[in-house]
């Protein structure tokens, strides 16, 4: 492991650094921008620095309700976040198991990665839409009469994020168990626990900060989700679909100070994540076996 | 791997599946299977009419016959998807490979791995629309590649196709999705036997042959998964193609949303079924050079 670095890895290693300044460059620049003095444009140079844009994107200064999107990108993201969790878990646990229709529902799953998002998000819609249709015509009158619409956020809403989050999750939860050592359920079961027991007591506090992780993909993909959102969410849209309207009508640094915050968002919930994640390792190797060691 | 033991004991697995798939079932499965049928519905200005004609597919292929050799909207439309859709996965895949296979055979150390595996996914985990805006004060016609280049004296004039352009188009792809491409490529590589580079080493390959002899072959499954990613993203993506490209360029996923935000469902549907249909036959294609499931 001492030999000599080779150009290769000079050439290979500045290949990289300009693909990470290709990643990040962009949102440095924007992040900057957000900061413009308030006579400044939408480019360089900066006209002075100033938090004058995030002022007037907390006064809400006559563009649309980011607050309360904001809120519901936040709570619609915090419960998919929950369910892609414990779905995901419960469905990994049992793809270690033969069952019925293993095969199919793995299928299923990969295709909904790979089915374009406006289909699916079309085929959602039309489900609503005629669900709708089924109730003001046929359903109660106590239900019937004023009723508007089944679709939202947290019905046809909820469910196009989780086609998308869900996936990840199990895929997630797939290249956990491959590097799963089956030999310390089997010691626990040897030892008389209860497959509960062994649930409980051994495989969770194992995988807990790979959970972590299927968590932060469940809320940052519900996040920053569009295109299955853009049909689904009934009158109430979610932050990212405001933003993306926002591109076309906005031409002040406001969006830049809009972009910002939402990113903010998302680096601190992916710090905070990494963060569990590290103190759990770290909780691990301190209380782990030590059966080897000296 | 799964023991076979496991079979005797706690929950039945699909007990355990059913939640998960119910999911599927129903924002997946019976939402795939009404845009088939609407597709075969009747339409006027303000709704949808249960039927079984074929009147949204004709609408679609209008004048493709009989504008020949001239070529109808609908395989212009196709067409310029596909053109996009080879450019990305080129500029992905190069990209991809490389950065896998630098993080993959030229880092040592597994922490230095992973912290340069996790810099190259953060931005996958932040928002796209914000990461293409990102890109107006650099591209835009005041922007920091304009000013540089004409304080420079390479130009004269400010460029005009950088932004809302097919360039931005595709720059922006390729910035927001190289992750699908580096991720399994980077998953394939560190499943190569490290045994077989030491060995392929031995036999007195070099540098050159060990990468197109050895490790290409085996990085197979990630770039097909990577790459099967990467175009079925492009063929269906509307929101980058707008953003982008200044609303003024056609695609396949666009066209689909046209149809919607004028309320038309039926076409809508048959648009996504045909969009359905164009990316299933890549995906048979691509997945006849390596079994997905296999590989994970």
């Amino acid at each position: 492991m001492n030999e000599v670095r080779s150009p290769a890895f000079y050439a290979l290693s500045l290949f990289f650094a300009l693909f990470v300044l290709f990643l990040y460059g962009p949102t440095i620049v924007i992040f900057v921008l957000s900061f413009q003095g308030p006579t400044g444009g939408l480019t360089f140079p900066l006209n002075g620095i100033s938090v004058h844009w995030f002022e007037k994107l907390m006064a809400g200064g006559g563009i649309v309700d980011i607050g309360s999107a904001f809120r519901r990108s936040l709570e619609l993201g915090l419960v998919v976040m929950v369910l892609t969790v414990v779905l995901s878990l419960l469905a990994g646990l049992a793809f270690r198991k033969r069952f019925f229709g293993s095969n199919l529902l793995f299928f299923v799953t990969v295709a909904s990665l790979i089915v374009p998002s406006i289909v699916t998000s079309l085929g959602i819609a039309l489900e609503f839409r005629l669900l709708d249709d089924v109730i003001k015509n046929y359903g109660p009158a106590w239900i019937a009469d004023g009723f508007q619409t089944s679709m939202g956020n947290f019905t046809s809403g909820l469910g196009a994020h989780l086609t998308w989050t869900l996936p990840f999750g199990l895929l997630v939860m797939f290249a956990i168990f491959n590097r799963f050592d089956g030999r310390f359920e089997e010691a626990a079961r040897d030892q008389g626990a209860t497959p509960w027991q062994t649930l409980r007591y051994v495989i969770l506090p194992i995988i807990v900060p790979s959970l972590v992780g299927v968590g932060l993909f469940g809320f940052t993909l519900s996040w920053d989700e569009i295109a299955r959102s853009s049909q689904v969410m009934g009158e109430h849209n979610t932050l990212p679909m405001e933003l993306q309207g926002l591109t076309t009508t906005v031409t002040t640094p406001e969006i830049y100070a809009l972009g910002t915050s939402t990113t903010t968002v998302s680096f601190a919930v992916i710090a905070v994540a990494l963060f569990a994640i590290g103190l759990l390792r770290a909780r691990q190797s301190r209380f782990g076996s030590d059966a080897g060691k000296a | 791997m799964p023991s076979r033991n496991l079979d005797r004991f706690g929950v039945p697995g699909w007990v355990q599946a059913l939640p998960f798939g119910l999911v599927f079932a129903l924002f997946f499965i019976v939402p795939l299977v009404l845009v088939v049928i609407v597709s075969f519905w009747n339409y006027n200005d303000y709704e949808m009419l249960p039927a079984f004609i074929t009147r949204s597919y004709v609408e679609s292929f209008d004048g493709c016959l009989t504008k020949l050799p001239d070529l109808c909207t609908i395989f212009k439309t196709y067409l310029s998807t596909a053109k996009f859709c080879l450019i990305v996965w080129v500029l992905t895949l190069f990209i991809g490979f490389t950065v896998a296979y630098y993080l993959a055979f030229y880092i040592r150390s597994q922490t230095t791995q992973m912290v340069l595996f996790l810099v190259c996914t953060i931005p996958f985990w932040t928002s796209n629309v914000i990461r293409m805006i990102s890109w107006i004060p650099l591209l835009g016609r005041n922007g920091l590649v304009n000013q540089f280049l004409v304080y420079s004296h390479v130009i004269n004039q400010p460029l005009e196709w950088l932004l809302y352009s097919q360039f931005s188009v595709a720059l922006a792809f390729v910035h927001l999705f190289t992750f699908f491409m580096v991720a399994p490529i980077f998953n394939s590589m560190m499943r190569i036997d490290r045994r077989l580079i030491e060995a392929a080493y031995d036999s007195g390959a070099t540098a050159w042959q060990m990468l197109t002899n050895v490790i290409m072959p085996l990085s197979k499954p990630g770039i097909a998964i990577g790459s099967i990613f990467v175009v079925t993203i492009v063929m269906g993506d509307f929101i980058t193609f707008d953003v982008m490209g200044g609303e003024q360029i056609a695609s396949a996923g666009k066209a689909i949303e046209t149809r919607l935000s004028a309320l038309q469902f039926p076409p809508a549907a048959a648009n996504a079924v045909i969009l359905l249909g164009a990316t299933m036959l890549i995906i048979a294609v691509m997945n006849r050079i390596v079994d997905i499931r296999k590989e994970l």
